[in-house]
């Protein structure tokens, strides 16, 4: 069985590449679906910002992109081998 | 007597009978305590149940309202499903730590005074640093060293600003405090420190995810919901806790983002959810209060639920890295659907527990008209489904095949996370009976159509951002430098440093006395040496000739002198 599944027929129904092409375009009519879920729905916005059209698609998608983007900028300042503290027979 | 014997006495007592008893017996103990905890709580009416003297003050080692009750509550239902799930844990050590850990827990929750507030705290700090102990790797020694030391220096400020309180106001009872002198200052800082916040974050990540497969479940359960609640009833509105919360809130997600072992990404997870918390008791208003508690209370349980998950994973595979996991899904039904919906719920995916109770603190942001604040916490809520919601469960049962084909884990502890996953749904389904008994009535509608699509856009569109950027995520065999180091490399340093400087001091006025005493030595040894002067043999006559000389030169003298 192990074996048998580099084998992309035989592997687990879940990890094929069709299956994978077909929960991408499931995913993103779902995205479509919601962002047209707003012209639906009248807005009742806090603020002025998020009254604006699909704000919490394009605003989740944004700052999430920016904490990635942030977080491997921080990372190449801060990050170390996971021995770092080992080395120092700190044993972490 | 008995009918006000405070609730977390029973877990703390009981637990040591644990080891006196038949192997067979323990599953009724470790399942009867917390029950009976829970039973006793519920029996109190409310107000000042017990007091006792105590020098010249009295304690109010029991006294309820809902808002401890809630949290008493919680920590006793913890303690039952942890037990559950410990069931198997073979070290008994662990397991009587973690009920001494989880009654002290209901302590806090309970004690209507300052006094009886650092007790409990204290017993935390060391029963929460045995559960540490008992994984009993070296690793998790050392870092159970790190925690215990930052937890007892938590526990020094706590304790002078206490003091210094109780000089001041001549008051030991626990109320709403504001920070508007050293005293509260340092009661604050002491309580901050058990929250995870800036700067010593760090003793969480450190700690926590070095404990047993089942000790990092109760870890994450008792400490930081403690110091929630210890803030909820003491600096409700304190505004700077706004700003400490966001940060928190911030510095979970970005560290999380970074992290390869899967019980530290939870653990920073635990930093950020409790930054939520800590920014509603900022704001203050009943519904931010009733919000952050509520969030307490649906935190504790996903987040047990995600770290059972990730206990479960560790305990079939031994393994704990993102990068040496990977496509479990196909062995591990039950623990993959469970840390679904333990992170769909700490994502507030609507009907899940978190849905109802983070939307409050929001919620209070916006009717406050804080935007700032309103912006980073929708930001945030996009950010926990990125580092917590997707990234665990998708590094550890999808990803990559890892080869690994680890079957769900024993029975026990199946139970257990069934439980807690029902509880996540349920909750988040039907949250009436988690909102009567939150400290305020609740006047609040999670489940708009506006707001559940809001919610459902929020956070798709962070998964769409997460399975794009996944490139850049890819797990890679680091950690990241936190403010620990300075206590961890540089205090090292130091210290070593401080060592040679002495030990070379010590040699330098080592070979100085040397020299001086070997002179001194050569000095007597020139006159007394058996080779000297004074003890070389000589003559009688020689002797007797000297002394006719001398006596010669005294005659001389005298008669030179008697003139």
């Amino acid at each position: 069985m192990r074996e048998a599944a580099k084998s992309p027929k035989n592997d687990h129904w879940l990890v094929r590449p069709a299956t994978i092409r077909l929960l991408w375009r499931g995913g993103i009519t779902v995205l479509v679906l919601t962002v047209l879920g707003d012209l639906l729905l009248v807005p009742h916005p806090y603020f002025g910002i998020d009254g604006s059209f699909a704000f919490y698609a394009w605003y989740g998608f944004l700052t999430c992109a920016a904490m990635v983007v942030g977080a491997k900028a921080l990372g190449l300042l801060l990050n170390r081998k996971d021995t770092y503290y080992a080395e120092d027979g700190d044993d972490a | 007597m008995l009918d006000a014997l405070p609730p977390g006495l029973i877990l703390v007592l009981g637990a040591f009978a644990l080891p006196l008893l038949p192997q067979t017996m323990r599953p009724a103990l470790l399942l009867g305590l917390p029950l009976a905890a829970m039973a006793q709580i519920w029996s109190f009416e409310t107000g000042y149940i017990l007091n006792t003297a105590f020098l010249d003050y009295t304690l109010n080692p029991i006294k309820i309202d809902a808002l401890g009750r809630l949290f008493a509550t919680i920590f006793a239902l913890m303690a039952f499903v942890g037990s559950i799930y410990a069931m198997n844990q073979k070290r008994i050590m662990e397991l009587v730590a973690a009920n001494v850990y989880a009654g002290s827990a209901i302590g806090v929750a309970l004690a209507g005074d300052l006094m009886s507030v650092f007790i409990f705290w204290e017993i935390m700090a060391i029963a929460s640093t045995v559960v540490i102990w008992s994984a009993n790797t070296d690793k998790a020694y050392a870092a159970s060293m790190r925690y215990v030391l930052v937890h007892l220096f938590g526990g020094v400020v706590l304790m002078a600003g206490i003091v210094w309180h109780v000089t001041e106001t001549g008051s030991l009872e626990f109320q709403a405090m504001a920070a508007d002198g050293p005293a509260r200052w340092l009661i604050l800082a002491g309580f901050l420190i058990n929250a995870g916040a800036p700067p010593l974050s760090a003793w969480l990540p450190d700690a926590y995810p070095e404990a047993s497969f089942s000790g990092t479940v109760f870890l994450s359960a008792f400490t930081t919901k403690t110091a929630v609640y210890v803030l909820l009833r003491g600096f409700p509105g304190e505004e700077i806790l706004i700003v400490v919360g966001i940060y928190m809130i911030f510095y979970g997600i970005i560290y999380a983002l970074l992290e390869n072992d899967i019980r530290r990404i939870l653990a920073y997870s635990i930093v950020n959810q409790v930054g939520f918390m800590v920014t509603g008791i900022g704001i203050g208003t009943e519904m931010a209060l009733n919000g952050a508690a509520a969030h307490a209370f649906t935190h504790i349980i996903y987040k047990a639920l995600l770290l059972m998950s990730a206990g479960s994973v560790i305990y079939m595979t031994n393994k704990r890295k993102c990068t040496d996991l990977g496509g479990l899904f196909r062995t591990m039904p039950l623990t993959m659907v469970c840390g679904i919906i333990g992170a769909l719920a700490i994502s507030s995916f609507p009907l899940t527990s978190g849905f109802i109770s983070k939307s409050m603190i929001s919620q209070a942001a916006a009717d406050g008209n804080m935007m700032t604040v309103w912006m980073f916490l929708a930001a945030a809520s996009a950010g926990v489904f990125l580092h917590a919601g997707i990234k665990f469960p998708w590094f550890v049962f999808f990803q990559k095949d890892s080869g690994l084909r680890p079957t769900d884990p024993p029975g026990n502890m199946r139970i257990a996370m069934v439980l807690m996953a029902t509880l996540c749904i349920g909750l988040g389904v039907w949250p009436d009976p988690l909102y009567a008994i939150l400290p305020y009535p609740v006047d609040y509608v999670p489940y708009t159509a506006d707001h559940v699509l809001k919610m459902v856009q929020l956070l798709l569109f962070s998964g769409l951002a997460f399975f794009l950027l996944l490139p850049m995520m890819k797990r890679t065999l680091t950690i990241t430098l936190d403010v620990d180091w300075f206590y961890r490399r540089v205090g090292v340093a130091m210290a070593r440093a401080l060592a040679r400087i002495i030990s070379s001091a010590m040699k330098q006025i080592e070979a100085t006395v040397n020299t001086g005493l070997s002179s001194a030595l050569r000095l007597v040894f020139h006159f007394n040496g058996p080779n000297s002067a004074l003890a070389r043999t000589a003559l009688v006559g020689s002797m007797v000739q000297w002394v006719i000389v001398l006596l010669g030169v005294y005659l001389a003298l005298f008669l030179i002198s008697s003139d």
